[in-house]
């Protein structure tokens, strides 16, 4: 005991100083790993949130206003058209995507590697030029345009109309600057997030629990309707998230697959920041906006998914 | 307890070219404990999966009551399963959890009807007022009630059990051993149950059928097994036996060692080469000069009950269960009475079993084997 006492009376101040900071990342070691990662975090995300919030309450040259906020209500439409389309590409991804994990995770192992190999194919080509494949395709002299033509579809069309007057003969489809394609360019694009998810939840489903309700008298619409998809409830949820998030927040593929015809909330941001109506402070309020939405829509559903992570666990 | 439920005849099945099981002929009665016992590997789980409809033999018939029931799929036998790990739905509570069957049955049942059944059921199992709680919050003797519950409550005329307590410490075992033999008894059903704990076997079932490499070594009842061994395969794993060569001298004379010892065996051939199985606990000690024959003591375990002592006859190593104590090196003299011994017709097993030279290593190996069965559970 003496010895400690004085060992430590004879140290140096910056000794000391050296020492603690050692015991504390000695006590905190593991969560000292994490120090990088807070880092990054406070420099690019936590300090870019509090500018956003900064930006969002104040305007050019004066100080702290509310007006950013009372001006987006002119932007309702475009809020619910990305919140709309945002939708309906989620549930095109869900209704596609479940039978697709379903049917994977049905397959023997090395199958299934290669499947999954297959659905994450696409992503390895960089984003804007998978988009920009899809607009060679669906212009009005695009490929599929084309090969409706060329099969003769559109005379076939046009002489169905021979007799009426008024009628002006089509040419092609219209496909691409529709809502239609901004929907197929979000489900191209964020399909594997659904499909991934969901699939790694339903292959970690106990064989014999699907064996315990056959036993128990479920036939197989049964034992999916009540044992198969609840347990794969948690991996729906995360696959709608990861699909919902992104698809909400676009702006490459609305304005790749519309050229700006169909404006969506990215669309919006992005010309606050870039295009012609330059104004960050604005873009700051709905930039701020759309997050409490996503933030809204995420909390609704992990409370359905809650309880669920526990049984996936086991 | 006569009539006959579930007859397999001749059923055979292989995975990937190799046989798991071989030509099984199998009775099972309405209302019986019956036990299929043996190693790992052994084929008494693909039985147990072929009668529960998961997997279908490549050949031989099932019969169910008097109906062939190959190609009838799970959900439409009269039989439920217990299974190993229990399989209880995460996803739902114990209520929910046993009520699963109810739920989907055709015609529909009222609420009352399930809630009532639920009920009784919980009560069979004495988990009454566990309703509400969420399976995952029950211990393993718990879950273990859920999943027999679970399945009884359908109340199928057979339930398979498939190692049910593998997973459980030895004192819970013990406790759902009485537990599971009392449930049948209370709703009077067949139960097949499935282990490779020889002890589990004898104590719960009416038949017991002794398994091995894909074939049934013997069926009969606990005594019958244990007394009247068929092969030596079936008296090395059911309890612990000495087995020596012999030669059937006559009908109630056997001759080991170059002596003629008197049993009560007959119905071989004359100088017929046999097994012979002498129990551990069926030797007494006995000064030298008494002996029948005479060996060294090399080795004494204190077991509780009783001593565990391996004696070298001629190269032999014998183990001899007795309450008196004889210290390693000790001269000692046995003695047999003529119906402790019990003779077998040799066969493909002979000279494998029933030697204790490898004595202690042997009995880790034993008492390391319930660990490795809850290991595997995890």
């Amino acid at each position: 005991m003496s010895k400690t006492s004085l060992s430590s009376w004879s140290e140096s101040k910056p000794l000391r100083i050296l020492r603690s900071a050692r015991a504390f990342l000695e006590r905190y070691r593991k969560q000292s790993f994490a120090f990088p990662y807070i880092l990054w975090m406070a420099l690019f995300v936590v300090i870019p949130i509090i500018l956003i919030v900064v930006y969002a309450f104040t305007s050019a040259g004066n100080g702290f206003t509310l007006k950013n906020f009372s001006g987006i209500i002119s932007y309702a439409p475009v809020f619910g058209r990305s919140l709309w389309l945002a939708l309906v590409a989620t549930a095109v991804c869900l209704l596609i995507g479940y039978p697709v994990a379903l049917a994977i995770s049905r397959m023997n192992i090395k199958t299934q590697r290669i499947v999954l190999m297959l659905v994450m194919l696409p992503m390895w080509i960089n984003f804007l030029l998978r988009t920009y494949a899809w607009m060679s395709l669906l212009e009005n002299t695009g490929l599929i345009n084309r090969a409706l033509a060329a099969l003769g579809v559109f005379d076939l069309i046009n002489s169905l109309h021979a007799n009426d007057l008024n009628y002006t003969p089509i040419t092609h489809f219209q496909l691409i600057n529709t809502n239609g394609a901004v929907v197929l360019g979000m489900v191209y694009n964020y399909l594997p997030f659904m499909i991934l998810p969901i699939q790694s939840v339903i292959v970690k489903i106990d064989p014999f629990v699907i064996e315990a309700a056959e036993d128990l008298g479920a036939d197989r619409g049964t034992v999916f309707r009540k044992v198969i998809f609840p347990l794969s409830l948690s991996g729906v949820i995360s696959g709608i998230t990861m699909v919902f998030v992104p698809a909400v927040s676009t702006f490459v593929i609305s304005k790749l697959l519309s050229n700006g015809t169909v404006m969506l909330l990215g669309d919006l941001i992005e010309m606050q920041f870039t295009g012609s109506a330059y104004n960050p402070h604005l873009g700051s309020a709905i930039s701020l906006i759309m997050m409490a939405i996503v933030v809204i829509c995420m909390s609704i559903m992990n409370k359905f998914g809650e309880g669920e992570e526990q049984a996936v666990m086991m | 307890m006569s009539k006959e439920l579930i007859r397999l005849i001749d059923c055979r099945k292989e995975f990937d070219g190799e046989v798991v099981l071989d030509s099984i002929n199998l009775d099972i009665k309405d209302k019986e404990f019956l036990t299929l016992l043996g190693p790992s590997g052994c084929g008494k789980t693909t039985t147990l999966r072929i009668i529960g409809g998961f997997l279908k033999p490549d050949s031989g018939k099932v019969i169910f009551d008097g109906v062939k029931i190959n190609d009838v799929p799970p959900h439409k036998r009269k039989i439920n399963t217990v299974f190993q790990k229990y399989a209880l739905f995460t996803h739902l509570n114990v209520f929910e959890n046993i009520a699963f069957g109810l739920r989907i049955q055709k015609p529909r049942l009222s609420e009352r009807e399930i809630t009532r059944r639920v009920h009784e059921a919980l009560e069979l199992v004495a988990l009454k007022g566990y309703e509400k709680r969420s399976v995952s919050q029950l211990s393993g003797g718990q879950q273990q009630r859920i999943a027999i519950a679970r399945a009884i409550v359908n109340r199928p005329q057979v339930l398979l059990l498939d190692e049910p307590l593998g997973a459980l410490d030895l004192k819970l075992r013990k406790d759902m051993q009485r537990e599971l033999k009392r449930i049948q008894q209370q709703v009077g059903i067949t139960f097949v149950y499935v282990t490779h704990d020889q002890e589990e076997a004898l104590t719960m079932s009416d038949t017991v059928v002794v398994m091995n490499k894909g074939e049934i070594q013997q069926i009969g009842t606990p005594v019958d097994i244990y007394n009247e061994p068929k092969n030596a395969f079936v008296a090395d794993f059911i309890g612990e036996s000495n087995i020596i060569d012999g030669i059937m001298v006559s009908d109630n004379t056997v001759r080991m060692y170059g002596r003629d010892f008197p049993c009560l065996d007959k119905g071989f051939a004359p100088n017929e080469p046999v097994d012979v199985v002498v129990r551990p606990e069926d030797i007494d000690i006995v000064p030298v000069e008494l002996g029948q024959i005479t060996g060294t003591v090399t080795d004494v375990t204190f077991k509780g009950m009783q001593y565990d002592i391996i004696v070298d006859f001629q190269g032999f190593k014998w183990l001899i269960q007795t309450t008196d104590h004889s210290p390693v090196g000790a001269k000692i003299g046995v003695k047999i009475d003529p119906d402790g011994f019990h003779i077998m017709k040799k066969s493909e097993y002979s000279g494998l079993y029933g030697d204790y030279s490898s004595y202690s290593s042997e009995y880790d190996e034993l008492s390391a084997a319930p660990d490795e069965g809850g290991a595997e559970d995890e």
